[in-house]
């Protein structure tokens, strides 16, 4: 096939177009670039303050704390992982209920009943000078609870 | 066209150019109330009273995450005729997605989209999905509760596409949540580009008609034709004057929605998507996403973009449901698949509960492909029963799909409007 003037010209807009619809995909758009990349960790105050086998709501960090009977922490988002409704305790099972769609977690963020197919997304944890900092930024994917999420002091 | 009406002025150039729109004459069957119901002008009316509106009220809106709510309010309460505008475009806006998903059923069962319709059919469905999405848009635009929990559930279901659903929902969203970044897109979007795109595609969609010789009729050998002023647009001018009767009285005495203003720490209970999206959600709930987010909306989309260029072999065009049979067909399976979609969705609910007894099996599995198959294959069985024992050949079929999917939506859409409450429950 030869390839004549238009076509090149016609191709070569396409192959433009396409350049910039990935970089949208890949979302090269960003409204608000911040001046310094200091990564505003928060601060959930000192580990030993928290009580073993309790759970502890942060909703300006959007997550659940939870300190197992072990003494590991978890943050787990409190974003339900099927539609992004915000979950709510249960106290019977002391676990999460999603009021959206009825989705069930345990204390593990595991589901309990569909429609939701993973666990609650958790924070990554790092504990400096014996305070809590959760990394609200970087929500971390899982499919099942492992020990290895725990984050111990 | 005509130059010289009855007081014998004539049409000044503006009139001449709407009149355009029409033939000078036109088959008395054409005209006919029930060949159309005006639903198309009815439509396009809407468009116009919703851009006249729409214009109106940017005039009071700030699309800002802090000042978005307190505008709404201040057009409620300090603005004359505040609350009305936005009570017109509210129902206008409603009013249209009925309207052009009546016009697409009308378009479908009289057989209108095929040979030359076809493109047309393209045009009008792109349209559609432009309702739903200045809807959508402007569904997020008053910033209550309401508003930012419809776009968080909706703009999530994106997420579930594989490969490229995180990065496209970011694209939507400008953001990995609904905030201030979204506000700005379905901003420039509802008032900027949606709308810029409804007037080439309305321009199409209107030529389009006129090339393939306006509206679908049954072929006769004699044809009956008349003037169109006045015999057509005096119909039209009567059906929109009843049409903006309606609204502005409707408009009076219902008040478009506002709840509190957005709580993103809080979502009420239950958190619903728009209403016309609602069969979607009511699906997302019985299935895995990945048959209820990916594959049904493509399959189902792609079934409609190709209805006029599957292989028919005894086309009536202009025919009420192609034939007697195609109508028998078309109303007991809308019925049938209506009641079956009810009592699948009540049994799913109560009684079945395949994540429960297969848990240890893949979800995909248990919760998708299973209900899947209880739904299909009933469905394949009727559809046979059909073919074999009132010999529906392949026309009669397909449409007796598009009506089970049409039925089936509605029914969900029902079920999840009127029948759930707290926790997305079922009231019943």
């Amino acid at each position: 096939m030869k390839l004549n003037r238009r076509k090149f010209i016609t191709r070569l807009l396409v192959a433009v177009a396409s350049i910039e619809a990935l970089f949208l995909i890949k979302g090269s758009v960003n409204k608000v670039a911040s001046a310094s990349a200091t990564n505003n960790l928060f601060n959930a105050g000192k580990a030993s303050s928290f009580d073993t086998n309790k759970l502890y709501p942060f909703l300006t960090g959007q997550f659940f704390l939870k300190r197992f009977e072990d003494g590991g922490f978890l943050a787990m988002s409190f974003k339900c992982t099927h539609l992004g409704c915000v979950v709510n305790t249960n106290s019977q099972t002391g676990g999460f209920n999603c009021p959206c769609h009825a989705s069930q977690f345990n204390k593990f963020g595991e589901v309990l009943s569909a429609p939701a197919t993973r666990p609650l997304d958790y924070f990554p944890i790092t504990i400096e000078k014996g305070e809590l900092l959760i990394d609200t930024k970087t929500p971390i994917r899982r499919s099942s609870f492992d020990k290895s999420q725990l984050t111990y002091v | 066209m005509i130059n010289k009406n009855i007081e014998g002025r004539s049409p000044s150039s503006i009139e001449k150019f709407f009149l355009h729109l029409h033939p000078s004459k036109i088959d008395t069957r054409a005209i006919k109330f029930n060949r159309t119901f005006g639903l198309g002008g009815v439509c396009a009316l809407l468009f116009v009273i919703l851009s006249l509106t729409g214009l109106l009220l940017r005039f009071s809106y700030i699309p800002t995450v802090e000042h978005a709510y307190d505008s709404i309010l201040g057009l409620k309460y300090n603005t004359i005729f505040g609350q009305f505008i936005r009570n017109l475009h509210h129902l206008s806006a409603k009013f249209l997605i009925v309207a052009s998903f009546l016009h697409l059923v009308r378009v479908y069962y009289s057989q209108s989209i095929f040979n030359k319709r076809g493109e047309n059919w393209i045009y009008g469905l792109l349209m559609l999905f432009l309702v739903l999405a200045s809807s959508f848009t402007g569904y997020l635009l008053p910033w209550d509760q309401l508003a930012y929990w419809a776009i968080t559930v909706i703009t999530q279901i994106i997420e579930y596409i594989p490969f490229i659903g995180h990065s496209l929902a970011y694209l939507v969203r400008g953001s990995d949540t609904v905030d201030g970044n979204t506000l700005l897109n379905f901003y420039t979007l509802h008032t900027g580009i949606l709308p810029l795109l409804f007037i080439f595609l309305m321009s199409m969609h209107f030529w389009l008609v006129r090339k393939a010789g306006g509206v679908a009729l049954p072929k006769r050998d004699e044809i009956q034709k008349v003037d169109v002023i006045p015999n057509l647009v005096s119909k039209e001018i009567m059906l929109a004057s009843i049409v903006i009767a309606a609204l502005f009285l409707i408009a009076v005495f219902y008040d478009a929605p506002l709840l509190d203003q957005a709580n993103p720490l809080k979502s009420p209970n239950p958190s619903k998507a728009p209403w016309y999206f609602l069969g979607a959600q009511e699906l997302l709930l019985h299935l895995h996403p990945f048959f209820s987010a990916v594959i049904i909306p493509f399959a189902t989309a792609l079934f409609f973009f190709g209805l006029p260029y599957f292989k028919y072999n005894n086309l009536n065009i202009g025919v009420w449901f192609n034939s007697p049979l195609g109508k028998k067909i078309t109303i007991q399976s809308g019925v049938i698949a209506f009641v079956f979609t009810f009592v699948l969705i009540y049994f799913l609910e109560h009684f079945l509960h395949f994540d429960l007894w297969l848990s240890n099996w893949p979800s995909i599995i248990s919760t998708g492909f299973i209900p899947v198959l209880l739904y299909v294959v009933p469905v394949a069985i009727y559809l046979l029963f059909w073919h074999k024992k009132h010999q529906a050949n392949r026309t009669e079929l397909i449409m007796a799909c598009t009506s089970i999917i049409l039925s089936s939506y509605i029914s969900m859409l029902l079920i999840s409007l009127l029948l759930r409450g707290e926790g997305m429950l079922m009231i019943f």
